[in-house]
């Protein structure tokens, strides 16, 4: 019984890390950029959400969408665009200087600390479900992320746009060179990146029932580990990884010696880099990223 | 002294020089001032380390300032007395009662920091592409996790206070001089010339028989030592030590240093010190608040940083490698033979 509350757990946990790679990885496939302030996008998110706590639940919903979608188009044109040609590494720290930017913004207005956000308070409560007691949070999370992937699956599948994005993912010159419009395939997985950013926003507000500048820190660090043991630049791979990483957090938790549990995330960190040395280019590598010479 | 291959010496003399003339003038003016000053110098020493690894390999290490913490925390636990050691943490008996003198303790730990970065680096110098950068930000998270955790040896969340606070002026004046003299050594060597030459060309490196992984190796356990000298001395400057004061924001500004100078001159890693010291600096005035007439004008904090990131910003943007690129500062060079030969040595 212990190990079916476990996997629920692993599950739901693992359905959020795995929206929140897959923002991560979709911009890295388009543009082979690591974007470390997409943790800013999920804060950003958080931050209407305390806002806006107080109107229909429609409202919000849809202002936490456009926000957080208007601002990672906001973050490419200003920051990243300018810097298409640069390599991953300058493209990194680019991010890493835009997060810091979006933070201190938001601590020079709301101050560092951490504000209360009574968000759908009913989805704390638990459901009896064969003699287990699920939160309702983790089953909505559950949802919310198949939902949200089917729907990615069809669009990358079925529409113009989506066809265009693998193809720049493929590789991104030749797709230039049959008509595919940079700015706006970039544009496009940016936009879908808040989207899947507010998701997690949401997640995280009504499970913390809180929200703080630095919100989106631990996430992003998640959503990059993740991202990497998925194999950087195949999003499938970046969904697989955020599973991974949720049930190799859950199980950590749940199987540790207790005085060995604050250090979970060390354990984390520390498989993932053993896994680097197993897989370095991830468990999916897109046949793009392999080194030609 | 005029061969090409003393060239980096040259470059390191003037900018010692430069530090001197600094320091000198930073001994007249107040003592707020003169923290300025000790806290700059501090912080090259280790943006200068992290040179050594980064500008010379291309690669980027996030890594760099849990080789600070592990420097800092060691010292500490060097240097603070048996009493506090027995009420803030749980060590053994023998290291607990151990109370080093710290010209003693700081060449032991840099000596250790040294071993370690060896133990890691020996493994992590063989990922290649985006897979070494990444781990080295898992080495960062995991340094940062165990610091604030591990209660009998680091105090955990609590901050370690007591710390004898040595750092002054010339302690941190020597401590710069040594990281510019070891980069300027090995930069004289074959080793920095090969790891340069992976740079910019790891097929053309290996195909010319560099081994890359050793090269990498050699500079990696190099600059860790350098950033644990900066680690130990910041701590002794501050005289408190915390889990949190090295993490990602301490990560940002050492790079933001690094990246804005131009990281792959030694020359650009100290200018961007400056740069983005002096900038900090002016920020932190107006934060305390600026007088005009008898209004006082403060701004909110936070704006410091977000100077530093759009500066950084910018800089990327308009100057992406960094404001001196590969520019040293040297004597002047009188004959075109010198001019080649280092045209070759750059390039």
């Amino acid at each position: 019984m212990i190990f079916a509350q476990n996997a629920i757990d692993a599950v739901s946990l693992g359905a959020v890390y795995a929206l929140a790679a897959l923002g991560i990885g979709l911009i890295f496939s388009v543009m082979r950029l690591i974007n470390f302030a997409h943790g800013e996008l999920i804060m950003a998110g958080g931050f209407t959400l305390y806002g806006l706590v107080a109107q229909p639940l429609l409202v919000v919903i849809l202002a936490v969408l456009i926000v957080t979608a208007v601002l990672a188009l906001g973050m490419e044109r200003i920051a990243f665009r300018p810097l298409r040609k640069a390599n991953p590494a300058t493209l990194l720290i680019s991010s890493f200087a835009v997060s810091y930017l979006v933070q201190h913004i938001v601590l020079m207005i709301f101050g560092s600390r951490a504000m209360g956000v009574p968000f759908l308070p009913e989805l704390g409560t638990s459901v009896e479900f064969l003699g287990l007691r699920v939160p309702r949070l983790q089953i909505v999370t559950i949802i919310t992320t198949l939902v949200l992937m089917a729907g990615l699956v069809a669009f990358f599948r079925f529409s113009r746009i989506g066809l265009q994005m693998r193809a720049a993912a493929e590789d991104f010159t030749m797709a230039r060179a049959v008509g595919v419009r940079a700015n706006r395939v970039i544009a496009f997985a940016f936009a879908i990146s808040g989207i899947l950013a507010s998701m997690v926003s949401f997640y995280l507000v009504a499970q913390t029932g809180s929200v703080s500048y630095k919100m989106g820190v631990n996430m992003v660090l998640i959503a990059f580990v993740s991202s990497v043991i998925g194999g950087m630049g195949s999003v499938a791979g970046a969904a697989l990884g955020g599973f991974l990483v949720g049930i190799i957090s859950v199980s950590l938790q749940a199987y540790l010696p207790a005085d060995l549990r604050p250090y979970r995330d060390a354990f984390v960190f520390m498989i993932f880099v053993l896994f680097l040395f197993w897989r370095p280019d991830g468990l999916l590598m897109s046949r793009a990223d392999r080194d030609r010479v | 002294m005029s061969d090409p291959v003393f060239r980096p010496l040259h470059t390191a003399a003037i900018l010692i020089g430069i530090l001197l003339a600094v320091v000198l003038v930073a001994t007249q003016v107040a003592p707020a001032m003169q923290r300025t000053v000790i806290e700059a110098l501090v912080k090259l020493i280790v943006v200068v380390g992290l040179y050594i690894f980064v500008g010379n390999s291309g690669v980027f290490s996030f890594g760099h300032v849990a080789f600070m913490a592990i420097g800092g925390y060691m010292s500490a636990i060097l240097t603070l007395s048996p009493e506090r050691k027995h009420t803030l943490l749980a060590l053994p008996a023998a290291l607990e009662a151990l109370q080093l003198p710290w010209p003693v303790a700081v060449p032991i730990v840099i000596v250790a920091v040294g071993l370690i970065a060896l133990l890691i680096g020996w493994p992590l110098c063989r990922l290649r592409g985006i897979a070494l950068p990444m781990a080295t930000f898992a080495l960062l998270v995991i340094t940062y996790v165990i610091a604030s955790n591990w209660q009998q040896v680091t105090g955990g969340r609590q901050a370690l206070v007591g710390l004898p606070r040595f750092t002054g002026l010339w302690v941190a004046f020597g401590g710069a001089v040594i990281a510019i003299v070891v980069a300027a050594l090995y930069a004289m060597t074959r080793h920095c010339l090969m790891l340069r030459c992976s740079r910019e060309s790891e097929v053309a490196a290996a195909a010319t028989g560099i081994d890359l992984e050793r090269e990498r190796l050699i500079a990696f356990v190099l600059s860790a030592m350098v950033a644990a000298l900066g680690g130990v001395l910041f701590s002794h400057f501050i005289g408190t030590i915390t889990a949190n004061s090295f993490y990602l924001d301490l990560t940002f500004v050492t790079l933001t240093m690094l990246v804005a100078g131009g990281m792959r001159s030694l020359t650009g890693a100290c200018l961007g010190v400056a740069v983005i010291a002096f900038v900090a600096e002016v920020f932190r005035a107006i934060e305390r608040g600026v007088s005009l007439g008898d209004v006082t004008i403060a701004a909110p904090p936070g704006l410091q940083e977000i100077a530093l990131a759009v500066i950084l910003l910018a800089i990327l943007i308009l100057r992406p490698e960094g404001l001196l690129g590969s520019y040293e500062i040297g004597l002047p060079r009188r004959h075109a033979a010198d001019r080649r030969v280092a045209a070759k040595q750059e390039g």
